[in-house]
């Protein structure tokens, strides 16, 4: 069972670390800590259990997941969502672990000491992918995500889209012609 | 009242498919007092069960069914298994269409004539001419409400249309407008009237945009003389050991085999699945498939030349919102060969949500060259390029030789290969929409390549000499007199303009002929 949470006062207890422990074990900057089971994001107040990847391999994925969509905008919580189902995938099918699990192992190979995480730049990071783009792992994974990020109605407002109309009448009365800089 | 007709009831008119053309033959027909069974392989959803929403009106609408490619185009790579977005559903791909409805120009009709010998292309002349056939664009057009015609205004034109429209000016283009749209711009018909609301290819929840699911259908349906029967998947066209047609074997809603008699069969399934249909329906009188003795059958398949151009601006444009295909350069639609390239193309609005932005400005691309032209989605504008391609007899729908769907026939291939005259017109139309753009201070654009095909024509063409093609002047197929082709795949040639009009009229057409054969018994 994989869930995001909002990190209220009530989870802390299935993360198993207070948010002040956290802090304290990431040290100032730390992105994502993993904690038991978990990815956790103190800084941003989320986390999200895996079941059958490693919470490491899970961090490396939402990682991964920002390095072939980059969206500066866009908060890690979104790209946690993303390939949450990696995860779920993964519980059902020893194969599909194994293709994460491997992917993910030989992206911190290729890393050298620090792993893929560890890699401070984008694109050193971007040049590892390049060199995997065309391998069932990377087709894996940036087919997936394609539905799966953009899909979420909740980032739709971050890029101006307004999605459903209908219940609003459309946008007739709403702008559909209301452009004035022509 | 809907009728319901026995499935011995061998009187009556089997159509396959409810789309442009079988649900409107299925309507011209009951509205003669002629019996009528429509079999359809999808589901009925009403325009009031439709989704604002991309992937999720995708799911409910789409024919998803496995299909394979292969060819140089790019779609065989970008999606093997979806070379069409076509609907299964009754009402076909009339509830996802944009509604552009324009006319073939006369050349079009003349292909082969007018264009002379093109290297690598089955060209042929159609054995109609727009002559013939402007009476029933105009019952057509009447019937679908096409803004432009009869008095009825265009539609207003959205943001999209208004960057066109600067551009077009800039460019010095002369024939710019809304379109000839069949959708209400004023309430007729008993619908609505367009709301602007921006989801055309998810379905219309207005009904302001015409369907065959809430116009033709219930009309036929009215008249007593006609049953729609959704979740019939037909596998097998029967015949007896005159070659006659008999009957079609379906899957029922329960995947039970069921087989209704007919009088008279009329396949319009759109071109992947008719000809397979014709294919899978071989015999030891007809090894070659039905209606097959060209061997025409699933060859010159045909998608249009097409591309979109997406452009970014340095303030807002908000494409999304408002009618999607409402807007249209006509000037390059002509034929000129001194561009390079034979036949012509136009160009269109276009808008696709963020979810399928993502999916189709550049299948396959990441990283931020991609990510940061979806950072401007709210400023990007967009236009279809929509051209006629070249008849191929290599570019052809085959049955898979091991693949089978799940009632035990082979699924279809689809092989396409660009002539260098579509990629001739391709190019061209990317310079010229990128001009457009620039024209009207774009700080970037996309010549963005082709979706996968939801204009599919040709596979079973018109022809006037038998060994030519599949069919007559009338959609009869030349080899067996009560066996019919009533859609897309009948188009000679693919000319420029979204097929649906033509498809439309060619329908009201043939249902005149077969009533007139029908009364004179030669059928």
């Amino acid at each position: 069972m994989v869930t995001v949470y909002e990190k209220k006062p009530g989870h802390e207890k299935k993360a198993g670390l207070s948010r002040r422990e956290l802090l304290k074990r990431g040290g100032a900057g730390a992105l994502l800590i993993i904690s038991g089971s978990a990815v956790i994001s103190p800084e941003h107040a989320w986390g999200l259990e895996t079941s059958a990847l490693k919470p490491e391999t899970m961090a490396t994925l939402i990682q991964v997941a920002r390095d072939i969509y980059p969206h500066d905008q866009v908060p890690d919580k979104y790209y946690a969502i993303a390939v949450k189902g990696h995860d779920e995938t993964a519980a059902k099918d020893p194969a599909h672990k194994e293709l994460i699990e491997k992917g993910i192992a030989e992206l911190d190979k290729k890393a050298g000491k620090g792993g893929y995480r560890g890699l401070g730049w984008e694109e050193q990071r971007v040049a590892l992918l390049t060199d995997i783009e065309k391998t069932p792992f990377f087709q894996a994974v940036r087919g997936g995500l394609v539905v799966s990020l953009y899909n979420q109605k909740e980032l739709w407002p971050i890029f101006g889209y307004e999605g459903e109309s209908y219940s609003k009448g459309g946008y007739i009365a709403r702008g559909f012609n209301d452009i004035e800089w022509l | 009242m809907a009728a319901s007709f026995d499935l011995k009831n061998d009187g009556v008119v089997v159509i396959i498919g409810s789309g442009a053309g079988g649900g409107t033959l299925g309507n011209e027909l009951a509205q003669k007092g002629i019996d009528v069974v429509i079999l359809e392989a999808g589901a009925r959803h009403e325009y009031e069960d439709f989704i604002n929403d991309e992937w999720d009106s995708f799911a409910q609408l789409a024919w998803k069914d496995k299909r394979t490619t292969s060819g140089d185009w790019r779609v065989a790579k970008d999606f093997p298994n979806l070379p069409a977005w076509i609907v299964k559903s009754v009402g076909g791909s009339t509830t996802h269409w944009a509604g552009a409805s324009l006319r073939f120009q006369e050349h079009e009709f003349k292909a082969a004539t007018t264009y002379g010998k093109v290297k690598g292309a089955n060209l042929l002349d159609w054995p109609v001419t727009l002559a013939e056939m402007e009476p029933y664009y105009a019952k057509a057009e009447a019937k679908m409400g096409v803004t432009g015609t009869n008095n009825w205004p265009r539609l207003p034109g959205n943001n999209n249309f208004k960057v066109l429209k600067a551009g077009a000016d800039k460019l010095g283009y002369k024939e710019c407008h809304t379109g000839n749209m069949a959708i209400n711009s004023v309430e007729r018909d008993d619908r609505n009237s367009c709301q602007q609301t921006g989801f055309c290819f998810q379905g219309c929840k207005w009904g302001a945009k015409w369907s065959t699911l809430y116009t033709e259908i219930p009309k036929g349906e009215a008249t007593g003389h006609l049953e729609v029967r959704p979740n019939s998947m037909v596998i097998k066209i029967n015949h007896d050991a005159s070659g006659k047609v008999t009957g079609v074997v379906y899957a029922d809603k329960d995947g039970k085999l069921q087989e209704q008699k007919a009088r008279i069969v009329a396949v319009a399934g759109n071109s992947i699945e008719s000809p397979r249909l014709l294919l899978n329906s071989e015999s030891s009188k007809f090894p070659h498939g039905l209606a097959n003795s060209s061997g025409q059958v699933g060859k010159n398949y045909m998608r249009h030349t097409t591309g979109s151009v997406y452009a970014i601006f340095d303030k807002p444009v908000h494409m999304y919102r408002g009618t999607t295909m409402a807007g249209i350069i006509r000037d390059e639609a002509r034929h000129d060969p001194s561009r390079g390239f034979v036949g012509g193309y136009e160009m269109e609005t276009l808008s696709l949500g963020l979810p399928f932005m993502a999916a189709f400005l550049n299948p396959g691309g990441w990283g931020r060259s991609f990510t940061t032209a979806l950072d401007h989605y709210d400023h990007m504008a967009g236009l279809w390029i929509v051209g006629e391609d070249m008849p191929r007899e290599e570019n052809r729908i085959t049955l898979h030789k091991d693949e089978k769907d799940e009632h035990g026939m082979p699924i279809a291939d689809v092989h396409f290969d660009d002539h260098p005259n579509d990629e001739a017109m391709r190019n061209h139309a990317y310079k010229q929409g990128q001009a457009l753009y620039a024209a009207v201070g774009a700080t970037r654009t996309f010549p963005t390549p082709p979706y996968p095909s939801t204009h599919n024509l040709g596979t079973n063409r018109m022809s006037e000499k038998a060994e030519d093609g599949v069919v007559n002047k009338h959609g009869q197929s030349h080899d067996i007199k009560n066996l019919f082709v009533s859609d897309g795949s009948q188009f000679t040639t693919g000319a420029a303009e979204n097929p649906t009009l033509t498809i439309v009229t060619l329908a009201i057409r043939q249902a005149d002929y077969i009533a007139a054969q029908m009364s004179a018994k030669t059928i």
